[in-house]
């Protein structure tokens, strides 16, 4: 489980949603990387930090009824593996529903939220969790 | 390149094994292995440890030196390294003393694989192993190690059509195998019935989809095949080894469906061999997880990709079947004592070619293969044996 600082060091992607684009191929990552693992060195110089829109669709899910201790989760608990729009994946929690109204491609959109609270020292971690997208009324 | 060949197979049972420590268990797998051989201490060049997360299952680090130590080996200062891939730790153990062999580095070579799970409480393991994949990025943001093979398991379901039956008809057969097997953890017979009405853990998986928690130790000895015949009336070769990589978050992967890192060390070890598929009698591969053999059998090249639970519930990985898969139970039924089940791959494969597995004996074993994977398919090792 990430310490505070490891967890920290991370904020402007996760809470941000900041990924980066390899202007060599087009392509978007999330978290950032140094490298391009498709470009390699072509890509030095050629990575350009972007902040994700934060929508996409669900590409698999399941309800996690055995959690980690340290989660403090409620169980059971939402977990999907998204695919934003732009292209890259990412595993969070999908909250505000049921498992059951959930299918592959559900349309998803990023609200940020407490994800734990580090032992005695309450620190509380807050990154993206999901909310699935309400169908417009025609 | 020198040609290799295992002399010596030696294990533990598996299993909450309340009386041994770390050390008891790693040194009498190591003992069988080196009695097996017909070797002593000091025909020893080297030795190799593979194991996962001793530092946090028994708060001990360094530990080739503490195994070498207790395995008597200290006043020769032979030497000993750990190698650490979650998982498949055990299999890149035997990759290592299989380079150490093939390059002709050293002569004779132990092997072994140990982990100590059950000193922690169940919560306390489930963390440990949650470890192999990204903290940062998937298991604090609530995915734990089922819940990753979940999503894989849900995935597959929705594009092949995999059936929740299939799933569990994996954990039928290898406990059946496994009630075959003296030194398994399960040697209880289970239906389908037992697996889908087991408690949820991430669905669609159940606790029977799942390997268990295991202490457990197994040991090989290596040497170059030309001196085999000195050890053993029955060496058998190594005649491939691949090892592969991937992004460590299962997110990242080209298709979630697919461990590429497996395909890749099996084409490297095929191509070593100079084997195709269709000369494997009998594979011990990484079923953590129902889902993980599914895959298996599928990344391997035994069946095409999204035939594997169908092959399964046709019974084509049964003993009986195309290609026995988990003649010993596999890590669902033999145990996954994480450091210690890759080398409990060799240790049957071994039995198996050398005629030796009683009740589960496939007949006519000629060549076997092993699969070891860490974390949701990050790293892969790959082995392919044959009887010389
Ligand atoms: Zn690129």
């Amino acid at each position: 489980m990430a310490t505070a600082p490891r967890f920290w060091r991370e904020n402007p992607s996760r809470y941000n949603l900041v990924g980066i684009r390899c202007n060599s191929c087009g392509r978007y990552f999330f978290p950032r990387r140094a490298i391009c693992p498709i470009c390699h060195r072509k890509s030095v110089g050629k990575i350009e930090e972007v902040k994700l829109k934060g929508t996409g669709k669900i590409f698999s899910f399941t309800e996690v009824h055995d959690t980690l201790e340290e989660l403090v989760l409620q169980k059971p608990y939402v977990v999907a593996m998204v695919e934003f729009d732009e292209g890259p994946k990412v595993t969070g929690q999908v909250i505000d529903c049921e498992a059951s109204e959930l299918q592959i491609g559900t349309p998803v959109r990023v609200t940020m939220r407490k994800l734990s609270e580090e032992g005695p020292s309450g620190i509380i971690h807050y990154g993206y969790k999901f909310v699935p997208v309400k169908e417009k009324a025609p | 390149m020198r040609r290799v060949a295992v002399i010596g197979v030696g294990d533990t049972e598996f299993g909450e094994l309340w009386d041994s420590s770390f050390r008891d268990i790693g040194i009498k797998a190591g003992l069988s292995a080196v009695a097996d051989a017909n070797i002593s201490a000091d025909n020893i060049d080297a030795l190799f440890v593979g194991n996962m997360s001793a530092g946090r299952f028994i708060e001990q680090e360094h530990i080739a030196a503490l195994i070498g130590d207790y395995a008597g080996l200290a006043r020769d200062n032979i030497p000993s390294t750990r190698i650490e891939a979650a998982g498949a730790s055990g299999g890149l153990a035997l990759r290592q003393g299989f380079i150490a062999v093939a390059s002709g580095l050293h002569d004779i070579v132990v092997v072994g694989g140990a982990e100590k799970m059950t000193d922690v409480s169940d919560e306390e393991s489930a963390v440990i192993q949650s470890s192999a994949a990204d903290q940062e990025w998937e298991t604090v943001l609530g995915a734990t190690f089922p819940a990753l093979h979940a999503l894989i398991a849900k995935r597959h379901m929705h594009e092949y059509g995999t059936t929740r039956e299939q799933l569990a008809d994996v954990a039928v057969k290898n406990h059946r195998h496994g009630s075959l097997n003296p030194k398994a953890q399960f040697q209880r017979e289970i239906t389908r019935e037992t697996v889908m009405s087991s408690p949820m853990v991430s669905s669609p998986l159940r606790m029977f989809d799942c390997a268990p928690s295991s202490d457990g130790a197994a040991a090989v000895v290596l040497c170059p095949l030309e001196q085999a015949k000195k050890y053993t009336e029955v060496p058998v070769e190594i005649v491939g080894s691949g090892q592969a990589s991937d992004y460590l978050a299962l997110h990242h992967r080209k298709d979630i469906c697919t461990m590429e890192a497996t395909k890749a060390a099996a084409k490297r070890a095929f191509a070593m061999a100079s084997l195709a598929q269709k000369d494997v009698d009998l594979a011990e591969v990484h079923d953590n997880f129902t889902i993980s053999e599914i895959l298996a059998v599928e990344d391997l090249g035994f069946f095409k990709k999204g035939e594997g639970g169908k092959a399964t519930e046709a019974g084509l990985t049964g003993l009986e079947g195309e290609i026995a898969v988990n003649t010993s139970g596999g890590l669902k039924a033999r145990g996954d004592p994480i450091g210690a089940t890759g080398l409990a791959q060799v240790v049957e494969i071994v039995t198996q070619l050398r005629g030796k597995a009683g009740k589960r004996q496939v007949k006519d074993a000629q060549v076997g293969l092993t699969h070891n994977v860490g974390g949701t398919g990050a790293t892969a090792v790959v082995h392919i044996f044959r009887r010389a």
